[in-house]
């Protein structure tokens, strides 16, 4: 197992006070898998991310429960020994490819530099694997790149020398936080492409997070939905869209307009907006937004269960 | 490269010439300016005064004035007092040049040495007891006005505690020449450096600690930190570099502004002829040829300076550069 | 009564070209061609999708549609009648009948007006009716789109993102617009919050007989919204047909490696859809290409299209490709 989370709690003293942010998430991350995590805006998907980054960095953030990479307990690990795993054995890339460099170092430079801080080596020797990475990600002309700036790159290509430094170190786990978003669909294309070839070459472990239930069933092996902070439903690929148990994920997948055949007068939608997390209900935060909630939803919160495929609800629970 | 050099030479041509026509016209339009009547001194008869007025070229039409002053400016070189007879502005503003630079390249040297520490370190403790201290102290060396600074500063070093072993080694007020004397340039100079160099100490200070908490908010210093690197490295090679282009901006202009006479308070103080003082004196005589060499000598820098700002951009920022 | 089948939108060889720098920068002036050679025709009632990647110049032309551009090129006309170089004054009265939403709700709202007054406000400027008139106008607005009678009083932020959307939407068609150009405006939504603003356009445009021309980089929502789709690259029009058609058979190579790109929801293993993975980026709209503009990404680009621009041409009714070699079904 490369990464085991038990029942993480993130929370962010505010003005308006407390916001949980993340309520008790588990989940469990085996050799180079590719793990899906869906949500929308405030469902706690990057915050659960950065919590095994250690890269919540607020003063006002309090971190509950395990995080275990390789067996070793992430959460209270002094900030030394947790910058040592960082872009070394974990690496993350993130969302806008535009803002994510530094905007005056050059694009070799700024993967070498990763390099030299995990291992002891020359910079020429640094410089050598820099160009190596980035023709791996389809730079055209790597040499060539690695004296480029970020603001001569186009987006897509930005993103790609981001892999390329999250390579840098051969991590086993590989954090990505809605790479593509940021990206026309024929460069995501191109991207997730990417994601997948170098799984099967670096045997990374991947977690990958969207909004886009279309990446997810096109990369992911296993798959979790988020919502408001908690995990509602997890299940392979296979399960989760072809079985999908829980109501919100149902709503979610049937509010996606068809690209082929018949196109429906109307969509299927969900009622409502994402509730805030200062103020959550008492129960399942999904009721007041839910076509079958019935009593049990409001009194309490339903449990996610301890199946490969679970959902979190009464009525699935019941069923 | 050199067609960016010569767009600025043309552009601090067309300054100067500006600036020169400016002042000119309104000196003339200044009541009680008329140089003849100053000239010719309090009673004199208005055939000395139409002497003056002939001698001078007063009576010649503006333009040609004009013209003559500026081809004795900067061709012969040769422009005179209109108040000191026989006294050459031009080699006047030379020996000022060299006081005015030593002051403010000295107390620059100072601030922005200073000012990095202090911002670099309040920035990164920062909302500590020592973050606010230093934020306090910065305030309190804005507030100062820099004449009242220098004559406590004065009175401390030159009288009240001058015999104190603190203190005993600053000469008297004045100027030495570094090249007679370099170590007593430097004596004679520390206290007025420091004086000027506390309030900028302070506005530099603040200036830098705000941009550099403001890059660490940005995307790439997260980045960053994933890529494992230590919070010194993070502060010193991502988040300084750009936060310095605020810094550059400001230094640019004050140091322009300075070294074009606003460092007069200053001079002033510790006794230093330098441009400020020059500037000062001359337009308390309504000297036009003073006032035209000093203003522009002091355009001349302030288009340099920011000449030089620009580049330093370039150099900082790889985005500004054409590709 | 209006004749249904006259045009209510029609752009001849429309082109929007900008300068930038000056003839003092380094590289000296030069010409960014965003929208080139358009001949693009809306009927009333329908809704056109306009779909290509960033940079494309959807967003150029849309805001040339409504003249918050000027047009460098060529002509445009609303009804029949040249509006291409009308004056502001002159346009005013159009103004009502062409309205635009933004992406981004809470960009374009004002916070520190109430929303009731931010929708009553374009009925104040243009309009004829009394303050009693406007409140019960904005009544009606607001249950047309589906916010509640009290949420006038309310400002801005005090709504989520969808609700902000809504408040845009009515001050958009608060003057009873016939043309809507809405550029991304389910974009910054979440992923549930979509469908409603979907639907909620097309129940719009039954109810006000409205035509849309509508953005979006999501093309599934495009699909779902348009009833014709005018696929757009570096500036041009490469595509344009039915939207189902487009969709399922799409004509131009640049159509094809788009649509297939969509990551879709696929319960058997992936590879099944076959992918075409453009490669290299988007050419700089400063330095077009050569011959078609597409030829340096195409996959089955030869010699011709290097040197000789395919015309977009009519080859089924309603169908439109520009390419040498279409796949025609």
């Amino acid at each position: 197992m490369i990464l085991s989370v038990r029942d993480l709690r993130v929370s962010f003293r505010t003005h308006d006070g407390p916001v949980r942010a993340i309520d008790g998430v588990s989940f469990d991350l085996g050799e180079s898998e590719i793990l899906g995590v869906v949500g929308e805006s405030g469902s706690g998907k990057t915050v659960s991310l950065l919590a095994v980054m250690g890269l919540i960095t607020d003063p006002n953030a309090t971190i509950e429960g395990s995080i275990r990479y390789k067996g070793r307990e992430l959460v209270g690990l002094p900030p030394r020994e947790l910058r040592r795993l960082r872009g070394n054995e974990i690496a993350m890339i993130f969302q806008d490819p535009m803002t994510a460099l530094t905007p005056v170092y050059m694009i070799g430079w700024q993967i070498a530099e990763q390099i030299r801080a995990h291992r002891g080596v020359s910079k020429s020797k640094a410089m050598e694997r820099v160009e190596q990475l980035l023709a791996e990600v389809n730079f055209p002309n790597p040499h060539e790149a690695m004296s480029r700036y970020p603001h001569q790159l186009s987006g897509g290509m930005r993103q790609r020398a981001v892999i390329a430094m999250a390579l840098s170190c051969d991590p086993a786990l590989l954090v990505a936080d809605e790479p593509t978003t940021a990206l026309d669909v024929t460069v995501q294309a191109g991207i997730l492409d990417l994601v997948r070839k170098l799984r099967a070459k670096h045997k990374s472990a991947v977690v990958f997070i969207t909004h886009d239930m279309g990446v997810v069933s096109e990369l992911a092996d296993r798959v979790m939905v988020m919502y408001a902070g908690r995990v509602v439903e997890r299940g392979t690929r296979t399960e989760l869209f072809s079985d999908p148990r829980h109501p919100y994920t149902r709503a979610l997948l049937g509010s996606i307009p068809p690209l082929t055949g018949q196109k429906p007068r109307r969509l299927p939608a969900i009622p409502g907006s994402p509730p805030s997390l200062l103020r959550l209900p008492q129960g399942c935060a999904f009721g007041p937004r839910c076509p079958v909630h019935y009593e049990p939803c409001e009194a309490s919160k339903p449990g996610l269960g301890s199946g490969a495929h679970a959902a979190a609800c009464f009525r699935v629970a019941q069923a | 490269m050199i067609y960016a050099i010569l767009r600025r030479f043309g552009q601090m041509l067309f300054v100067m010439f500006g600036i020169s026509v400016i002042v000119f016209l309104i000196f003339f339009a200044t009541p009680g300016a008329d140089p003849a009547a100053r000239i010719a001194g309090r009673n004199a008869s208005s055939e000395v005064l139409a002497a003056v007025r002939h001698s001078f070229g007063f009576d010649q039409p503006l333009y040609v004035q004009y013209t003559r002053m500026m081809e004795k400016i900067f061709v012969t070189g040769d422009l005179t007092s209109f108040v000191n007879r026989g006294w050459k502005v031009v080699p006047a503003v030379m020996d000022s040049i060299p006081v005015t630079l030593s002051l403010v390249f000295g107390a620059a040297v100072l601030w922005v040495m200073v000012s990095i520490i202090i911002g670099i370190v309040a920035a990164a403790t920062r909302d500590s007891w020592l973050d606010k201290l230093l934020m306090a102290l910065g305030l309190l060396g804005i507030s100062m006005p820099v004449y009242w600074l220098g004559e406590v500063m004065n009175l401390i070093t030159q009288s009240r505690y001058h015999d104190s072993w603190a203190f005993s080694w600053v000469p008297p007020l004045g100027y030495k020449n570094f090249s007679d004397d370099p170590k007593g340039w430097f004596l004679t100079l520390v206290i007025p450096w420091i004086t000027l160099a506390i309030l900028y100490i302070g506005i530099y200070g603040r200036v830098l600690r705000a941009a550099i908490i403001e890059s660490m908010q940005e995307d790439y210093i997260r980045t960053a930190r994933a890529k494992g690197l230590s919070e010194a490295r993070i502060l010193f090679r991502h988040a300084l570099r750009t936060s310095l282009i605020a810094f550059v901006t400001l230094f640019g202009l004050d140091f322009g502004a300075l070294v074009g006479g606003s460092a007069l308070l200053t001079e002033v103080v510790f006794g230093l002829h330098g441009i400020g003082k020059l500037t000062y004196d001359a337009l308390q005589n309504l000297d036009l040829p003073m006032i035209m060499a000093t203003v522009m000598y002091a355009s001349m820098f302030v288009v340099i300076a920011n000449a030089v700002v620009d580049f330093i951009y370039i150099l900082l920022d790889p985005r500004l550069r054409a590709s | 009564m209006i004749d249904a089948d006259r045009p209510i939108l029609e752009t001849r060889s429309l082109a929007k070209r900008f300068s930038i720098g000056t003839r003092f920068s380094a590289e000296g002036r030069r010409t960014v061609h965003a929208v080139d050679n358009v001949s693009l025709t809306v009927r009333r009632g329908e809704t056109v999708g306009l779909v290509g990647e960033s940079g494309c110049g959807k967003s150029t032309l849309a805001r040339c549609l409504v003249r918050l551009y000027d047009i460098t090129d060529g002509k445009l006309l609303f009804e029949g009648d040249d509006i291409t170089s009308k004056s502001l004054s002159e346009l005013r009265p159009l103004r009502r009948r062409l309205q635009m939403v933004f992406q981004d709700p809470s960009a374009s709202l004002n916070p520190r007006r109430r929303v009731g007054d931010l929708v009553a406000e374009p009925l104040r400027i243009h309009g004829k009716l009394s303050a009693k008139g406007i409140t019960a106008r904005v009544a009606e607005l607001f249950e047309l789109v589906g916010l509640l009678p009290d949420h006038v009083m309310r400002y801005p932020h005090e709504f989520s993102g969808g609700q902000r959307q809504r408040v845009g939407i009515a001050r958009a068609i608060a003057l009873n617009p016939d043309l809507v150009v809405l550029d991304e405006p389910v974009s910054a939504l979440d992923v549930s919050v979509q469908a409603q603003i979907v639907n909620l356009l097309a129940d719009l445009q039954e109810k006000l007989k409205l035509t849309y021309i509508f953005i979006a980089h999501d093309l599934s929502v495009v699909r779902q919204v348009s009833t014709r789709i005018a696929v757009m690259y570096l500036g041009s029009i490469v595509e344009e047909g039915p939207a189902e058609e487009v969709f399922a058979t799409p004509a131009h190579p640049y159509s094809q490696a788009l649509i297939s790109a969509v990551p879709v929801v696929e319960t058997t293993p992936s590879g099944t859809r076959k992918r075409i993975i453009l490669t290299g980026d988007v050419p700089s709209p400063l330095k077009p290409p050569s011959g078609c503009r597409f030829h340096p990404r195409c996959p089955i680009a030869v010699e011709r299209c290097r040197s000789e621009r395919p015309e977009l041409q009519e080859h089924h009714p309603g169908r439109k490709v520009a390419c040498h070699f279409p796949t025609l079904t």
